[in-house]
């Protein structure tokens, strides 16, 4: 017999071309075959560049898509939506480069666009046992499925554009075992934020984190991308969880999913990506979803937040190698220590991005907005994950829900995720958001960011306030 | 990409933990579709207010600063975006080299894959190489062949990885290298797609409704 094996060690060796060190162990360095890419208009131009510089073709152009996600507006008529110099530059490159290389290309007006990492899934490009490595850091997303997926950077986007490969150093693991279940009102991002803040922004560094328990099996799919998009804010490199029945389920019914017949034998070869019973991990945590409460974040790292119904923390009271960062987030985002979070008026709220803003996302909200308003002077609007998401959501009606309670209902895109658009919070504005980082300027110049689930940035754009969305009745829809 | 085998430079410490690449580099400066231009957005936020004016305060900004090589770095630097314009906008301003003790993941390979060279030290050795530098700056030589650090005369061995500093030192065209082994990534993909062939089920359009 073998020595037993973790899920991530299990797909880097179906991957591995060669070892240029035969070590095997984590730190090997060897040369990884990359399954799939996709392609945005703002990683990918000059890694275009540098192919057209050195006569290159793309190895396998089938195995790419390119998708505009993160300049385009979000204006709800496409043709109006403005756009500056530069995004209008970068999307007409990232068509030109689909044309003169072969690569499929989802552009603005195109009724599959949306973000890359909502995109892909919802294909069915997104496959079990897969290596799938993009130009966005967020591509750890794909880990819900069973995938090794991890973002890179331009150089490594022509690297593998060439030849279908990364030289790869093979990670040390981790395992984030959840037992228990969710309490009502909670969902996978404030596990995620419970998490990252229990383990610290840099918790997982470098690391292939494996999410695996009770809690874990009873989440959706698109809980669980929530939870390993996020993983990356711990400094994951790779996030997995072994595929199960909802995965296939999933998949089964996608548009670019692989054939019945294909697909039976598919399910036969994925009921193998599991960990070994006795595979051994670099590094072990467990928690208990039993008492994660909704969480906020109140700071500029994602591991700076609390439960809802916390208070600020006073920095004197922290531990020494955390006082000053906390104080200097504590200036940047206007709090005085020992306010309760609840007291906190915001001017802003957003649910839109790659962590939520799936049909699921957009129900959570829709349930407690249902029947109420947006309070007074704050603005509110919900950019939906992908433009078939939006459809999917208008198809139940979820947009009139929103519409009625004051949000605005916009296109998909990367949006006020980091306001590269005419999306933006103004210097000093205060935002209720469901995304994924609250670092310094990212939604704006002197914008300040709470990170929260959708639900309880609807709670907080209907209060006007941070807010605890299990005090609020939720509704049934649909 | 420019090699990197013995520097002298100016330092200066930004101590702070989890400084990400959205600071770094911010999204005004990521609508290029070259790599030209960044030196300019370069810690862009920290260097200058909403009106544009320097903000004297920022360590950059002083005036000794000008021929800055290294920087001294907290815990987590480069977390966040994967963003290369960051390590471009940091060699184009005229840096070299960091000096830390961890850093965001796909930051580290980025500036691998362009000659910045990042080093990373335990934490208590950071602290006293910035309790040296006394008002955060002074004058460092790395000696990437020897693998030594000399800082404010105090010189001390390094580890890294073999293969990082390997390239470092030749300035590898890496694509042109794994290219040599293009027979053996077609092999292999032959016989793994060929064992999956679900995988090969692509672009069956006709199924998109
Ligand atoms: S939604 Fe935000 S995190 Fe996701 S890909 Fe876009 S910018 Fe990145």
């Amino acid at each position: 017999m073998s020595a037993p094996k973790t899920l991530y060690d299990k797909i880097v060796d179906e991957h591995r071309i060669l070892s240029f060190d035969e070590s095997g162990g984590a730190g090997e360095r060897l040369l990884l075959y990359i399954d799939r890419t996709v392609l945005n208009e703002y990683t990918s131009p000059q890694a275009f560049s540098g192919l057209r510089a050195a006569g290159r073709a793309p190895w396998r152009p089938s195995a790419s898509l390119g998708v505009v996600d993160h300049v385009n507006s979000t204006n709800p008529d496409r043709a109006a939506g403005k756009l500056d110099d530069g995004a209008r530059r970068q999307i007409e490159y990232l068509s030109e480069n689909g044309r003169d290389f072969g690569i499929e290309i989802f552009d603005l007006f195109d009724p599959r666009q949306g973000i890359e990492h909502v995109v892909m899934p919802e294909l069915g490009l997104v496959l079990p046992g897969m290596v799938i490595a993009a130009g966005d850091s967020h591509s750890t997303t794909y880990g819900a499925f069973g995938v090794v997926g991890f973002g890179i950077g331009t150089s490594d986007i022509e690297h593998l554009l060439a030849t279908q490969t990364l030289v790869y150093r093979r990670l040390r693991t981790m395992r984030v075992t959840v037992g228990g279940r969710l309490a009502p009102g909670v969902t996978a991002k404030d596990l995620i934020m419970e998490v990252i803040r229990r383990i610290g922004a840099d918790g997982a560094g470098g690391h292939a984190v494996e999410f695996a328990g009770e809690a874990i099996d009873a989440l959706g799919v698109e809980a669980r991308m929530t939870i390993c998009n996020m993983a990356v804010e711990c400094g994951a490199r790779v996030a997995l969880m072994a595929p199960d029945a909802k995965v296939v389920d999933y998949i089964r019914g996608c548009p670019r999913a692989p054939s019945e017949a294909l697909l039976a034998r598919a399910v036969a070869e994925w009921a193998g990506l599991r960990s070994d019973p006795e595979a051994r991990f670099d590094k072990e945590v467990a928690l208990s979803a039993d008492d994660i409460p909704p969480m906020v974040s109140w700071g500029t790292s994602p591991d700076q937040s609390l439960a809802i119904t916390g208070s600020i923390p006073d920095p004197d009271v922290l531990p020494a190698d955390r006082r000053a960062d906390a104080a200097r987030a504590m200036t940047y985002m206007g709090l005085t220590p020992n306010t309760p979070l609840q007291d906190i008026a915001i001017d802003r709220a957003f649910i839109g991005s790659c962590t939520n803003a799936r049909l699921s996302d957009i129900r959570d909200a829709a349930r407690i907005l249902k029947g109420r308003k947006v309070a007074p002077g704050v603005r509110a609007m919900i950019s939906p994950g992908s433009s078939g998401v939006r459809a999917a959501a208008e198809a139940e009606g979820l947009d009139r829900i929103f519409i009625e309670a004051g949000f605005e209902w916009r296109r998909s895109g990367c949006s006020l995720c980091l306001a590269m658009n005419d999306d933006s919070l103004a210097p000093g504005e205060r935002c209720a958001s469901s995304t994924n980082r609250n670092f310094e300027g990212r939604q704006g110049i002197g914008g300040r960011t709470h990170l929260m689930s959708p639900a309880m940035v609807a709670a907080a754009a209907v209060t006007g306030r941070l807010a605890d969305v299990r005090s609020l009745a939720a509704a049934e829809i649909a | 990409m420019e090699r990197f085998i013995r520097l002298s430079g100016r330092v200066a410490a930004m101590p702070a933990a989890n400084i990400d690449t959205d600071v770094i580099m911010p999204k005004a400066f990521l609508k290029g579709i070259d790599r030209s231009g960044l030196a300019v957005g370069l810690f862009h936020d920290l260097r200058f207010d909403e009106s544009g004016t320097v903000r004297p305060d920022f360590i950059l900004n002083r005036p000794d600063m000008a021929d800055i090589r290294f920087l001294l770095v907290g815990p987590n630097f480069g977390c966040g975006s994967s963003r290369e314009h960051a390590v471009w906008g940091m060699l184009q301003y005229g840096i070299r080299g960091i000096i830390g003790s961890s850093y965001g993941a796909i930051f580290a390979d980025n500036a691998a894959n362009n000659g910045l060279l990042l080093l990373s030290l335990p934490p208590t050795q950071i602290a006293a190489m910035a309790a040296r530098l006394g008002d955060g700056v002074g004058e460092v030589t790395v000696d990437l062949e020897a693998q030594r650090i000399e800082m404010e005369g105090h010189a001390e061995a390094f580890d890294i990885d073999p293969a990082v500093r390997r390239a470092l030192m030749l300035g590898l065209d890496r694509i042109g290298e794994t290219l040599t082994h293009a027979d053996r990534i077609r092999s292999f993909e032959q016989a793994y797609l060929a064992g999956k062939p679900w995988l090969m089920n692509e672009r069956n359009d006709e199924r998109i409704s």
